[in-house]
């Protein structure tokens, strides 16, 4: 067997979800080989090359690669499929974008976030919200899929010593550009990696009340996320949602604040290790996955926490 | 231009779905049943663009059983102005479904095709990109803005890191994100408006697509449940228990 992992990068770093992937492929076994596609990606491909596991790094270097453009990206792994027996992707943003359009040109099934890869052809993945799982057997000749960051451990970043080949882009496909983007800038943690994640709900009221939050995630050195009802609200940007439609997380600890827990809610935090739920309604559905309840008014609670970690930092 | 809608009917977002106890699937017997509500986002970004005098037909479509025909209607009673069933009791999964509504396409040659990001039944987040695939077109996924410049459709996308606008050549797919829009109410007397509407009801066959399913679902179960904790009576507590008992500060 022989399998493809497609790298997420900025064309500046390796994006630690890759590493999740090639433990993924580890798993099901055979030769990996990892591709980066972008421009000016050397350094990337570089650090591909360090991961243990990996045996090859091929790098497409383009301009029109240069933003992870799916028509782009999928054309030119097509050109590459042949060889493989697998093709795995992050189960992020841009790995949902480009590989369903990828399976579809090569005429096979897609499988959408893997969590447990029972054999070669047999894996497990979530359905309705995380409410189920599904194992899943494939009979394609050539098994396509995203992988869910969260079910596997990080792959070693050092150590490894692939080499490094270069593949010849396929022509810009002319289909879209790229026009800009606005990132949210934050010197906290990316959510996905974060030790402890600090989330804010409805209940926060007010963008502005997320200064609550932060001012503990700072102490904490923790991510912050949000409910969809907040960022529908405004209170916070898209990517900080957690859940089944926004993001996976599974950090150390997870301090949900004003958040009531529905499902699919739940569905993006509750493979977390700890769960501290704030809300001060005793029957919030968040309270039957929390480790630790408090009933309280947020607005009087959260000061409080951020005063009792500094006396904790205090006492050393 | 003329806009294509994909519609599923999907188990309603509100019910809390069970494995049947054999394994062999879940339980869908008398549970509500709903248009997918990224669907929902769809089908009002196209009426919304009618509206606005830039789109002048939609044509809502759904795959699947017969009583996919109220997902339809709800979609002609929302603004679409016909709708096409493509009905067939067998599984249907992401790749029969993107050849199935590129074969609509064919026939039905829209400007823009506009699905859901994701079914919240399979939460398979596929069908656009394979769609667009096949059908060799631009893809705008993830889609929380639309705005048409010159020739151009450009989209505003929710991507990790926060937004990305790209620039497609049309026609096109798009697929809704959560913040697109929000989806109107339907009123009464356009429920009763959307009974008149044209439905036509074609079977794959008809289509020339071969929709034997690629993967097989050997079972379903539920996850293990997790043991609701302890609540704590004051914020000294928690901190306290975080500390020293579960260690994670
Ligand atoms: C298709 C679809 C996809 C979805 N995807 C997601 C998703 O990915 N992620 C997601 O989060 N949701 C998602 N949702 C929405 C989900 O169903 C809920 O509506 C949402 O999670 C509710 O957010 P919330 O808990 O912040 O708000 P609410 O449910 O309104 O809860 C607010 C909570 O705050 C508490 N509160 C209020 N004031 C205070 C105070 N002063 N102190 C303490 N507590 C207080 C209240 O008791 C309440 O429990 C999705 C829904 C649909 C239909
Ligand atoms: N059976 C179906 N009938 C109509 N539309 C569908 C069907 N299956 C998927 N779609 C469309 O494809 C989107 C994404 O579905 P999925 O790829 O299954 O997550 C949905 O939001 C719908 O717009």
């Amino acid at each position: 067997m022989s399998i493809l992992v497609i790298a997420e990068h900025d064309n500046a770093v390796l994006k630690a979800a890759t590493l999740n992937t090639v433990t993924a492929a580890t798993q099901i076994g055979g030769d990996i080989t990892v591709l980066v596609a972008g421009h000016g990606c050397g350094a990337v491909a570089q650090a591909a090359a360090q991961i243990v596991g990996v045996k090859l790094v091929l790098v497409a270097d383009a301009p029109h690669y240069a933003h992870q453009l799916a028509e782009n990206v999928a054309a030119l792994v097509v050109t590459l499929a042949g060889g493989y027996s697998h093709i795995l992707a992050p189960a992020t943003a841009t790995g949902k974008n480009t590989l369903p359009r990828v399976a579809a040109l090569l005429d096979v099934a897609q499988l959408s976030d893997v969590i447990k890869v029972e054999s070669p052809d047999t894996f497990v993945r979530p359905i309705y919200a995380g409410n189920v799982l599904a194992t899943i057997q494939s009979s394609d000749k050539i098994k396509v899929m995203t992988v869910r960051g969260t079910a596997f451990p990080a792959a070693a970043t050092t150590g490894g010593s692939a080499s490094v080949e270069t593949v010849p882009a396929v022509a810009d496909a002319g289909l879209s550009s790229f026009v800009g983007q606005q990132l949210t800038k934050s010197d906290r943690p990316e959510l996905t990696a974060a030790r402890i994640i600090v989330s804010g709900g409805r209940g926060m009221g007010d963008g502005a009340n997320f200064k609550l939050l932060e001012d503990v995630a700072d102490k904490l050195g923790a991510a912050v996320g949000a409910s969809r009802a907040a960022v529908d609200a405004g209170y916070v940007p898209n990517d900080y949602q957690v859940g089944q439609t926004g993001k996976v997380v599974a950090p150390e600890l997870y301090v949900a604040v004003g958040i009531s827990g529905a499902i699919q809610h739940l569905a993006g935090m509750k493979d977390s290790k700890v769960i501290v739920a704030i809300n001060k309604d005793e029957e919030a559905p968040i309270f039957q996955v929390a480790d630790y309840g408090l009933v309280a008014d947020l607005f009087v609670a959260v000061p409080e926490l951020s005063k009792e970690l500094d006396r904790l930092k205090a006492a050393g | 231009m003329k806009i294509l809608v994909a519609v599923k009917r999907v188990v309603d977002y509100n019910v809390k779905v069970r494995a049947k106890a054999d394994g062999t699937g879940v339980e869908t017997a008398n549970v509500k049943m709903s248009m997918n509500p990224f669907d929902e986002i769809a089908v009002e970004e196209a009426v919304r663009l009618q509206e606005a005098g830039k789109a002048k037909e939609i044509v809502a479509v759904s795959l699947g059983v017969a009583a996919c025909q109220d997902t339809i209607r709800t979609a002609l009673a929302m603004g679409a102005d016909r709708g096409v069933l493509v009905e067939t009791d067998a599984e249907l999964q992401p790749l029969a479904v993107a050849k199935l509504l590129k074969a609509v396409a064919d026939q039905e040659k829209p400007d823009l095709i506009i699905l859901g990001k994701q079914a919240i039944d399979d939460d398979a987040n596929q069908t656009g990109q394979m769609l667009a695939a096949l059908l060799g077109w631009a893809q705008g996924t993830f889609a929380s803005k639309l705005e048409f410049v010159a020739d151009a459709l450009n989209v505003t996308r929710e991507v990790d890191g926060g937004l990305e606008t790209v620039a497609l050549k049309l026609p096109a797919v798009i697929t809704a994100d959560l913040r697109l829009n929000e989806p109107r109410f339907v009123k009464l007397p356009n429920i009763m408006k959307a009974k008149k509407k044209p439905l036509a009801v074609l079977k794959p066959t008809d289509l020339g697509v071969d929709v034997t399913p690629r993967l097989v679902t050997l079972k379903v179960q539920e996850p293990p449940k997790r043991q609701a904790g302890v609540k704590v009576d004051s914020v000294t507590t928690l901190v306290d228990k975080l500390h020293n008992e579960a260690h994670v500060i």
